[in-house]
This record gives structure tokens, sequence and C-alpha cells, in this order.
């Protein structure tokens, strides 16, 4: 991180502007004069990357403030329904899912570490991607950001730290839904908090760096594509509905569903939060995040600052 | 001599691809401190890939450049900080309200809250913006939003403004405006390129400027001197109803006339002494003129001279 004052400005004294209108009334003498505090004005402040990178962050806490109901209702909606849906209502009119292992345990305690954590993952998609994306390819609102006085690739590591925190915020917001909402009883309490912890940064920062991957590699019109294609299988076969180790009598598909990284994530907060369901070790998931969070990282910089520069 | 404050030398720039193609293909100029530089051509001519190259946004393929000393390609972070860019297209931040455009962008350049909003309240005044601080950048006119980008442009006193076709698709009288701001700007020292396809624009507001075709600088000096570079004082195009080849010598012979220039339809008279107009018109008639008009040098004319062709084909 570099310290630099801004050349030229650190030398004058304070020097207030007056109100004057130029645009009309360009040759007027105040309009000179305006223009001469403009740009003597004696400001005294140095430039860092922190101090840009927090401008970057809370440019998007800006955004995310203006939005919040929007965002609650896009994070929450899904979710609710699902356990509404599943939790609440087929335990109440007698439809439901039967598993022959875990007859002990309900449904809905099984969807707790699940939803969470695909909660947390993909609303880096919703929050980073999407705008991302549209972003890139459309509009180009990035460039004025671009031209922040910080190396290219820091612009994209503010957006995958602030998918982390929208992964964080998200999984907030659907911890107490699939607690609450469920008419069967839910079993949940935090075996590590440690392993949690971990778990929960871990899948933020995959959040932050999928929603930075796919926003530089996806070109807008293939947006719904990206939905059917990515982001529906990642859900759908991320152990979120059912723990990994129930695959083992489609071993095939237990296998393939390794290379899912939302499935460590479940896992992962199996473990932490539901650790009477079986699950997988703990080096294992633990291992495959890093890796995965690791790798995104690099893979979402590199590709984001290869769109921005050319 | 003045201080130097853009320095470009030899830039290529290859795109590249299955079919590469070849942006720039070596380009020098110097800009002294306070000069508004222009850069004019056709679109595809390498204006916008210089300007991507100057600002960091674009890597080139061989060359270097310095804005205030500082070396933009290995040190783009401190370059980043001396210059400010605006372009033709609308890139204020469509989350954020017009104030919030300013107030963030100063918050980029390491503002505390406190300044920052000093300095956008500022600039909103300044620019004539107060009451369209709450507005979304959608909303805005194409003038306007070019307004608010320059304010925001040369929120953290740049030493170098680009302007990327900055009025292109813009109404006249916003044009107008946008030209005064450039003018004041560059009374107060602000050293400003400008690239344009525009001739009137790179004429009334430009010290010197580059004539950029296919990648290269094909000439550069003051408007003044480009168009006096002709030779002429005045132009006649002359169409005839028939094929004159064989009597054009006719016109070529006249005292005056420097150069007759066969164009596609057309044969352009270059005159040195507009008294000798009607000798040229008289010599037309005789060999069956069939359509006449008298032009002023213009950068456009320059332009076609240069490089056989219309600047906007």
């Amino acid at each position: 991180m570099t310290d630099k004052v801004i050349p030229g400005l650190e030398e004058k004294g304070d020097n207030p502007v007056d109100s004057v209108s130029f645009i009309y009334d360009s040759e007027t003498s105040d309009a000179v004069k305006i223009f001469a505090a403009l740009r003597d004005k004696g400001t005294n402040y140095e430039v860092s990357s922190l101090k840009t990178f927090v401008g970057l962050i809370s440019r998007d806490l800006r955004v995310l403030t203006k939005n919040i109901g929007e965002v609650i209702s896009r994070t929450a909606m899904q979710p609710f329904l699902f356990v509404f849906v599943f939790a609440y209502l087929f335990p109440k009119i007698g439809q439901g899912f039967s598993g022959t292992s875990l007859k002990t345990i309900s449904f809905a305690t099984i969807l707790v570490p699940g939803l969470v954590g695909v909660a947390a993952t993909m609303s880096g998609v919703m929050a980073v991607g999407l705008p991302l994306a549209i972003d890139l390819g459309v509009t180009k609102e990035i460039e004025d950001r671009a031209m922040a006085p910080v190396p290219v690739w820091m612009v994209g590591a503010e957006k995958i730290i602030f998918g982390a925190i929208q992964g964080l915020i998200s999984a907030l917001i659907v911890f107490p839904l699939v607690i609450l909402v469920p008419s069967t009883p839910v079993q949940v309490h935090v075996s590590n908090w440690l392993i949690l912890i971990v778990v929960i940064f871990l899948a933020c920062m995959i959040s932050g760096s999928l929603g930075l991957t796919l926003g530089s590699l996806v070109r807008p019109e293939k947006i719904g594509l990206m939905f059917s294609l990515l982001v529906l299988p990642l859900t759908m076969l991320g152990c979120i509905y059912y723990p990994w180790a129930s695959l083992s009598s489609v071993r095939w598909l237990q296998i393939l569903v390794l290379l899912n990284p939302m499935v460590y994530v479940s896992e992962g907060l199996r473990q932490a939060l539901t650790p009477q369901l079986p699950h997988m070790p703990t080096w294992g998931f633990l291992t495959a995040l890093f890796a995965i969070a690791i790798f995104l990282t690099l893979f979402g910089l590199k590709l984001f600052v290869r769109r921005v520069q050319t | 001599m003045s201080e130097i404050l853009l320095k470009v030398s030899n830039l290529v720039k290859t795109y590249p691809g299955l079919h590469p193609v070849q942006a720039l293909r070596g380009v020098s100029f110097e800009v002294s401190k306070g000069e508004i530089f222009g850069l004019l051509g056709p679109n595809g001519a390498g204006k916008t890939t210089t300007v991507g190259i100057a600002t960091t946004r674009v890597i080139p393929t061989s060359g270097d450049i310095t804005v205030d000393s500082v070396d933009v390609i290995k040190n783009p972070q401190e370059a980043k900080m001396l210059m400010g860019v605006v372009t033709q297209f609308n890139t204020l931040d469509r989350s954020l309200n017009v104030k919030e455009n300013l107030y963030f962008h100063c918050k980029y350049f390491g503002y505390s809250s406190k300044m920052a909003k000093q300095r956008s309240d500022e600039l909103l005044e300044l620019f004539q913006l107060t009451d369209k601080s709450k507005a979304k950048p959608i909303a805005l006119s194409g003038g306007l939003a070019q307004r608010v980008q320059l304010a925001r442009a040369i929120a953290h006193y740049p030493k170098i403004l680009f302007l990327d076709e900055p009025t292109a698709g813009l109404d006249p009288q916003s044009r107008l405006a946008l030209w005064q701001v450039v003018k004041i700007l560059k009374s107060q020292g602000v050293t400003i390129i400008l690239t344009t396809h525009y001739m009137e624009e790179a004429d009334s507001l430009c010290d010197r400027l580059a004539i950029v075709d296919h990648g290269k600088i094909l000439q550069l000096d003051t408007p003044q001197n480009l168009k006096s570079s002709l030779g002429a004082t005045t132009f006649l195009d002359l169409k005839f109803v028939d094929n004159v080849e064989d009597k054009i010598s006719k016109i070529e012979t006249i005292d005056e006339v420097t150069e007759v220039e066969k164009l596609t339809d057309r044969y352009r008279v270059f005159v040195t002494d507009p008294k000798s107009i009607t000798l040229v018109i008289e010599a037309a008639v005789s060999m069956g003129l069939k359509d006449l008009s008298i032009i002023e040098p213009t950068l456009e004319t320059v332009f076609i001279k240069l490089t056989g062709r219309e600047l906007r084909d």
C-alpha cells in the first residue's frame, strides 16, 4: 500500500469557492476565478490503496442499503417457500419424503445446513455476478472504478469481499427462517464453533469469487443460460436436500457431485450445525473448500483484469 | 520549451485474435502543459486505442508513454491519479444518483467523507447541476450526462484530461456548452487531449492536432498551419458534362493554380489567389462545366488531401 500526495495540491492554503454560474457566461471573470479555485484549492489529502478500497466497498454498501428491501426478498423468498412447502405444508397434509436410514431425523433438520449454505454461496452470483456481467458487457459503468488509483485486480478483489459480505447477510437472513417455519421439530446445535466460522467464511469467499468469475466470464445475453446450466445443477446436486452419505445407493452420482463446490459447503455446515446427520470427514470438506476458494479467487481476478484491460 | 506533460513514443497495438487487428502502427507525439491537443480521424483510425493506452485501460504491444514523467505502463496506479477521462458513452454509475456519482468518485481518490461531500456540492454548483443532484443517470439527457461526466472527471484535480469523442451524439447547444467548459479548463492550465471526428470541433478547440488514419499520424500541426499546408487559399470543385481528361491541362496552366486533383466524380482545383477564380471558371465553361462549388480550406479538405477519402467514411 503506497501513500501518495496528489501532486500540486499540497502547498496551497485554503481557498473557499464562490458559487458562480459559468456554463452560459464563460467569459466572466467569476468563472475564471472559480476554476482557479478548483485547480489550486489547497486540500491536503493522501491517497492510499486502502482508502480507495474502502471507497469502493462503501459504494457497494450504499447500493445495498438503498435496495435493502429488494435484497431481503430476493434472498428470503426461495428458501422461505421451500421450507414452507416441504417442511411446513407437507407434514400437515400428510404428504412427504421418507428416508430409509434417517427416519428419526426430520427433513426440516436436513434442510437447515443445506439452505443456509446455498443462500450464502449463491448470493454472490446474484449480488456480484449479475450486475458485473451487465456492467462489463453493456453499460461500462465499471470504467470510473477501473480508473481509481489502485491496480485493477483490487477493484475485482473488492467485488469478492462485497460478495462475501452479501453471502454472510444472506446466511443470517435464511437461518431463522429454516428454524422457525417448519411444522416438524428442527434439531440444530453448534457442535464446533471453529468449524462453523471457517466453513461460513470459506462459503462466503467462494460466493464472492464465484460471482466475480461468472460476472467476468458470462456475456449479459447468456445470463439465462448460466442459470439453467450452472446455478440450477449446482443447487439441485449440491447435497442441499440430502446428505452426501445417503447418495451411496447411487454411487456414480455420489462420485460425480464431488466436482460441485456446493457439496462441501453443505457437508461442512452439516457437520457444524447438525452433527447427528451423516457427513463427510472434516479434512475432506475443509481441504476442498480451501482449494476451491483459492482457485476461484485467482481465476476470477485474472478474468476480471483481462476484461477490464485489453 | 514548455513543460512536456504527455509523451507518446512509437506506440504499437495489435489486438490478437483469429484476424489480428493492427490498431496502432507506431504513433509518437508530445503534448505541452496547458495545451489542447486533438486527435482527428475517422472511426477505427486508432484514436480511442491511443487514449485507451494513455489511460491504462489498453496494454500496448510496444512503445512508451509517460504522463508528467510517470510511466503509464509500468506505474499505472500513480498515473491514474494525474488523469481524468470522459468518453462518448454514459458510464455514470446507474445505481447511484448524480451527487453520489461525484461523491463516490472522490472517495475512490482517497477523500474523507466530509471532503467528498463538500467537493461534490461544489461541483454540482459549478456545473449547474444542483437541481439534478438526486436524479438518476439514466434520466439525464445526453448533454447533461456529459456535464456530469466532466464534473466527475475533474473532481480529483487531474493534470491532464482525456476527452474521447465527448460530443458524439450531442445536440448543437450541448456541444457548444461543452466546448465552453473545455476552454475554461484550458484557461486554468488543465492539459486536454481531445479525440473527435468533427472538424469544426478540432478547428475551434485545439491548439495543435494530429490527423490520424489507419493507426498512423499523417500530419501534426496547428489547425491553421494544417490548412495553409495545402498551399492554396481557395478550392474549386468542378464537374464536367463529358470526360475532360485530355483538356484539363488548360486549367492546370493557369498561373495561380497550384494543383488540379482528380477526385472520383470531379476535379479539385487549388487556387492561391482568389482573383484567378474567374479565369478558372472561364476555362471550365469552355470545357463543358456541369457543376461548380467554391470552398475555403478546412480540416476536411486537408484530410481528403492526405488520405484521398472523406472523413466520415
